[in-house]
Order: C-alpha cells, then structure tokens, then sequence
C-alpha cells in the first residue's frame, strides 16, 4: 500500500473518479441521497427480517435465474413460441438501433405521434424517446418519477427512484413552471401528485399506443408481468389499444410457480414492501378486453457477448431491485450520475462496463470498496465484488492501464516472491525510514496520492519490521 | 497443536506491534506460536487490483508456506477473508480446500471458538469505541466476537460507535483511484468515532486501522488507535496467578 501511494496511479481524466467530483461537492444532493437510501435500506432490512426463510428464498432466486441463463436460448424459442401462441408477436433485436427502428416503424404504421410509456430501464438502455422524437413521435412518461425527470430534461440517477436526486421544493418549482403553470403548488407530496394525476389522465385517454419493459417473461405460458407502485403503469397497459413491450433477452423466468419465488423478493428488496401494489400480468390479447395487439421486441445489446463470460454472466440474473443502490456507500455520497449509464450503483458498475464497454465505464470496476453490502442484499447473490474484481483484470488485460502502475506491481510481485527479499526490502525501507519519514510528513506527494496525503497523514515506518523484531526476540 | 501466527504484510511493515501483542498474548496464554518467515503477501492487494494472475501465484505460495500448521492465527480480517473466502474462487474450491484454507482463522475465532476462551483477567480503564470492518461482518463473519473478548476485561467502557458497520473508505485501491469518496466516507466515519467520546479506536483490520489512524492524525484529534490484540495484551500484561480459563497446551 505505502508503495503504492507513493506513486502517482492517475489513470485518464475520465471516468467515475471525476464524473463523481461535482456531485460530492454538493452538499444538498449528498443530504437528499443520504435521507432517501436510508429510509429505503431501513425499510427493507425491517421486512427481510420478518421472514425465516429470506436465505432459501434467495438462492432459489439465485438457481433459477441461473438455470435460465445456462439454457437461455431454448427459452427464448419457447418463449417465442408461447406468446405467438396467444395472439402476440415477436420481435427480435440484435442492438439498440434495431430495436428503436421496430418501435418507431410499429407506431408509424398506427398513424400515431403520440405514446404513454411505462418506466422502464430497457427503453432508457435504447435512448427509446430521443429515437422516437427524432422520427415526430413524443414519448409521455407516466411514473411520477420518470416524469419529473424528463420535464427537467434531466436524466435518471437511481433504478426505482430515478428523481431520487431531487427533494420536494425542486419538484415544486419544476411541476410550477411545467406541467402546472400559473397554479400556485405547495411542496406537499398530496399536492404534487394530484398536480401529475391530472396532467397525466389527458394522456391516458387519449393515447392509442403505449410502451412497456418487462420485469418478468414467463417462457411456459407468454406471460409477461410488470410490477409498478402507482397504478400508472396498470393504465398504459390497459387503456391503449396496442402495447409494445421491450425486454433484454435475460427476462426469461420459466414457469409461472417460479414467477411466486421473485414476487416475495422483489417488493421487499426493492421498495422494502411485503407485496407490490400494482402487479400487472397478462398473455398475450384478449377481445374486448385490455390492448387488441400485443407486440414483443427481445433485444440483445451485447448480452450474448456477456452470457459467454463465465464469471459475468451472472451479472445477467439482476432482476433490477435497486437494494444494491440503497446499500452502497460510494452510491451514496457519488449519485447516480456519476456513473454515466442509465445502471448505477453497483450493478451498474458490473454491467455497464460489459453492455456497453465505454471508456468512462471502464472506470467503473474501481468504483467500489468492495465492502460487499451489495452481494449481502442481492435477491439473485450475484457476487458483485467477485464480477469487480474480476473486470479489474479484464480491464488490464485490455491494456487499459497505465505503465507506471503495472511496473509497480511487478516489482511488488517480485519483492513479495520470497521471504528473504521481502525481508530485505523492509531492512531497506527500515534503514531509509529517516528519509520516508520526513518525506511522508511533507504530506505533497505527488498527483493523486497527494490528495491521499491531504486528509490523511501515512503511517510512520517503524524502526523494526514484524519480522525484524520476530527474529531479534527470539534470537534468530 | 501447531500453531503459525498471519499478521499481514501491513502489520509487517507498518504495525509490528499488532502483531507482536497478538504472539505476547497467545503466549501468556501458554501456546507455541510460529511465525514462518517464508510469508511474504496472501496476495489480496493483487487480486482486487485485478492482477488476477500474480494473486494466484501469492495464494498457491501463501498456502504452502502454512502446510506444517494446525491453525493459522491472523489477525487482519480482510487478510483472513481473502484466504477463506477468495481463495476457492482464485484458485478453484478443490485446491484451496486441499491446500489448507479452512486452518486460516482469526484471533478472536481461536480463542472462542477453538481454545474456548470465556474469562480473561486483565484490566483496562479507557473508553473504548470498535470500528466493525466489513470483512469481519460480511467476509468471514466474525459477529461480535472481538468486542466479547474486550468486555471480558475489567475496567473498560466500550461505547457504540454510531454506524458503525459502514465501511471506512479505505478498499486499496479505491482510496488512491477515488480518493475523494473515500476521504469523504472516512470523515464521517471518523466524525461518528469523535461523537462517541472514546480515548481509543479499536478494530479487527490493520487497513482499516491505517486509515483511520491516518485521518486522525491529520485532523489533529488526541486519540489512540490500536488493534484490538494489543489492548487484550496490555491488558493483561500485570496479571498475576491464572490469566483466563483456557489452562494452555504446554
Ligand atoms: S444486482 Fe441484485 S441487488 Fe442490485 S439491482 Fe440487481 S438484483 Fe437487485
């Protein structure tokens, strides 16, 4: 360690490392992330504790995701088959483009310009609404959240809370000059959303098309569920007259019996909830009730590419809870933003750098501690230091890492080869501590480790080594 | 029983007497305690720096160092998680298994669990706060284990330290690639340590221990931070007659 900080390990100046500055500066979002993670991990810590059997469910989560990963692709014939069997149709998209194109041509063939959505993760992956706006069509957010967040021309920084940045008198002021103008709002939650109900109605009726993700698709019978707190979601997928959802080709769950097992885990990882209000499942169409046309885009974007990875594909088991997040200490003094990616925190900082292989997502594998609160609440027990640790090497052997730093590690390599060499080193540094010492209380290292050095003073190198001292009193 | 003791290749370099209060201690209790000197690094700062291939040349070589031994005493738990833990994962769960993982065990492990260690006669008279590292709570699960030990002294107040399970910011690697979160997270972590009033800051991990004894030397605070090994050692230092009910191998 004490090598290491003593050289400079400044990488490129991308990346989480400065994404995450402003937003730590800021004192405000720091208090609104604080306040709002921990509301939500006390929540989930109280009703996971109500239950015996927490840890049985979970690696039944685990195995069954892991099942459907292994065989995913005689699943995703099947589930071709069973929705086509209920009146939908099917898909398929190799990228993000592709399956914007099948969207926009799908609602282009209704004569529509106008869509409600359902939130969800799958579409922001695509840069769904700035496609559709780009081919006329506008796009309406209807979970509250997500609402706010596209009238502020702002992006997501939290799964299930994507406004999670933002307090009460902010969304007061956005909805007032908005959704609301010339209504004098107050910042009491009632009130907000009465002012987002009544904007959001007119949509409701008037859409003919929307658009949905899918947490669930149930390979046995079509089904597709999506789960939502609102009741916004229930009106998109039942009020238009054609529904098109979006999923990666992960969403696979088997059976329907399987579907119970991720409806204990979800709610209560995700919201700290024993059950999700608003639980919307349905197989394909059915006349004269819900949509009349049931459309299905699967979409890969490089998840084949991360199902071939031994070691991160279990990152494909996500069932997208956010309890991650809410854990994560880093998340929560960095933001969401700071990750770049519509995937923060730290199932963000496993699958982004594996979607989409940006260079500031390469930063993200070091963007933990690797405290492992993660892997302790994950639902499905994706090890998320383990894919950590394991990008870390991936990232390396990419060459993305700087000379100096892979130099230094090989010395260490070396030192730390033998007993005896790694004996003479520490007489050596013993023998220079003078020098080390009065250099280290200097406290200006050099580049980053200066900013180590700022807040904290190095520990001072002591007269004797362990081993120094082992053999002295033991007369060796 | 053979026992080697693991003090880590930061309790080597920068903590020695950490690791020379643990041997004192496991002495004063009547054991042999070997330290063999090919040990070098469990290879942990690798691993997760994502030197996977070197890691695994440490770890083959950590354990081989470790076969005469009955148990492996150590007394950093982010070490002892890397052994345990990490070790079926670098090197396959067979050849860890096979090479000894499972003899690795953490100080206050052996004295509960494997000498069954329920009174110590010792005394100390400081306010003492315990910082739980995140590999003793999540790694290899240590519980409350240290702090039994420490309220088996006289004289000692233990004080909670608020939050005191979140981790310290320190994670290697992160604290120089990220140093502002990390110092940000060290901060209120020490501002909780300085809010329970302690005179000494104690815990189960030598990173954690450098950093924090880091940020409080900076901020100028006139506090102690030590393993929680040495305050079982001087604690014990002046006990005359019986030291605890454990009566020794020797
Ligand atoms: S990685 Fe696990 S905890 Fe994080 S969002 Fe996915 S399922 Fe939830």
């Amino acid at each position: 360690m004490v090598w290491m900080v003593l050289s400079d390990m400044a990488g490129s100046r991308v990346g989480f490392p400065y994404t995450s500055l402003p937003r730590i500066e800021d004192s405000q979002l720091r208090a609104n992330l604080r306040s709002a993670t921990t509301a939500i991990r006390e929540k989930r810590g109280r009703v996971v504790a109500e239950k015996d059997d927490w840890e049985e469910l979970r690696l039944k989560g685990e195995q069954i995701r892991a099942e459907v990963l292994n065989n995913l692709d005689s699943y995703l014939v099947k589930l071709e088959a069973s929705v086509e069997n209920v009146g939908g149709v099917v898909h398929w998209a190799g990228d993000a483009g592709e399956a914007n194109e099948i969207v926009l041509s799908l609602v282009r063939q209704h004569g529509e310009s106008e869509v409600v959505k359902v939130k969800s993760l799958t579409t922001d992956e695509m840069g769904l609404n700035e496609y559709l706006s780009q081919g006329g069509v506008m796009a309406y957010e209807t979970d509250l959240a997500e609402l706010i967040v596209q009238l502020a021309h702002d992006k997501p920084s939290h799964i299930l809370v994507p406004a999670i940045h933002m307090n009460r008198s902010e969304i007061r002021d956005l909805f007032q000059g908005t959704i609301s103008k010339g209504t004098a709002l107050s910042d009491d939650p009632t009130v907000l959303a009465e002012a987002s109900r009544l904007y959001l109605r007119q949509k409701f009726l008037s859409a003919k098309i929307a658009i949905s993700g899918v947490n669930f698709a149930v390979a046995e019978t079509g089904t597709i569920c999506v789960v939502e707190s609102e009741g916004n979601g229930r009106m998109c997928l039942t009020l238009p007259k054609v529904l098109i959802s979006v999923m990666g080709i992960e969403k696979i769950i088997p059976t329907l019996d399987d579907l119970a097992v991720f409806l204990e885990l979800l709610p209560r990882s995700s919201t700290g909830e024993r059950m999700n209000p608003y639980t919307s499942l349905w197989s394909g169409v059915h006349k004269g009730d819900g949509p009349e046309e049931f459309h299905l885009v699967i979409m890969d974007n490089r998840r084949s590419a991360v199902l071939a990875d031994p070691v991160g594909r279990q990152t494909l088991q996500c069932i997208r809870c956010s309890a991650c997040l809410n854990v994560c200490p880093v998340y929560e003094r960095s933001g969401g933003h700071a990750y770049d990616s519509v995937y923060p925190g730290p199932i963000g900082a496993i699958l982004s750098p594996q979607l989409f292989g940006t260079e500031s997502s390469k930063s993200l594998p070091w963007a933990s501690t690797l405290c492992g609160a993660c892997y302790e609440v994950c639902p499905v027990r994706i090890n998320i230091p383990q894919v950590l640790v394991h990008l870390r090497e991936k990232v390396l052997t990419e060459g993305h890492r700087s000379s100096s730093e892979r130099f230094q590690f090989a010395i260490l390599s070396a030192v730390l080869s033998s007993g005896s060499r790694f004996d003479l080193a520490l007489r050596t540094i013993s023998r220079l501590r003078f020098l080390i010492n009065r250099f280290l209380a200097f406290g200006s290292l050099p580049g980053v480790a200066g900013k180590w050095t700022v807040a904290r003073e190095l520990p001072e190198i002591p007269k004797e080594s362990f081993r120094v001292w082992w053999r002295r009193s033991r007369g060796q | 029983m053979k026992v080697a003791i693991f003090p880590s290749c930061i309790v080597d370099t920068v903590f020695p007497e950490a690791g020379a209060a643990a041997i004192r201690l496991l002495e004063r209790l009547g054991l042999d305690i070997d330290f063999p000197l090919e040990q070098t690094c469990c290879g942990q700062m690798h691993l997760n720096t994502g030197y996977e291939t070197r890691a695994k040349k440490l770890a083959a070589r950590h354990l081989t160092n470790f076969t005469p031994y009955d148990w492996v005493v150590g007394i950093s738990t982010s070490c002892t998680t890397a052994v345990r833990e990490f070790y079926p994962q670098l090197l396959g769960p067979t050849r860890a298994a096979v090479g000894g993982t499972g003899k690795f065990i953490e100080l206050s492990e052996f004295l509960l669990d494997v000498l069954g260690v329920t009174e110590l006669q010792g005394t100390f008279a400081k306010k003492v706060t315990f910082h739980t590292s995140c590999h003793s709570l999540r790694g290899i699960h240590l519980g409350d284990r240290p702090q039994r030990l420490l309220g088996m002294l006289s004289g000692i107040q233990l004080v909670p330290l608020p939050k005191s399970d979140s981790c310290c910011g320190f994670g290697g690697t992160f604290s120089i690639k990220n140093s502002a979160i990390s110092t940000v997270m060290m901060e209120e972590k020490l501002a909780n340590v300085y809010w329970t009033g302690a005179e000494v800051l104690t815990a189960a991990d030598s990173s954690c221990l450098m950093n924090l004894s880091g940020g409080i030397q900076a901020a100028k605070k006139p506090l102690t931070v030590m393993h929680y090994a040495e305050i079982l050692e001087i604690a014990t230092r002046q006990t005359q007659g019986k030291l605890s009910n454990f009566s020794g191998a020797k």
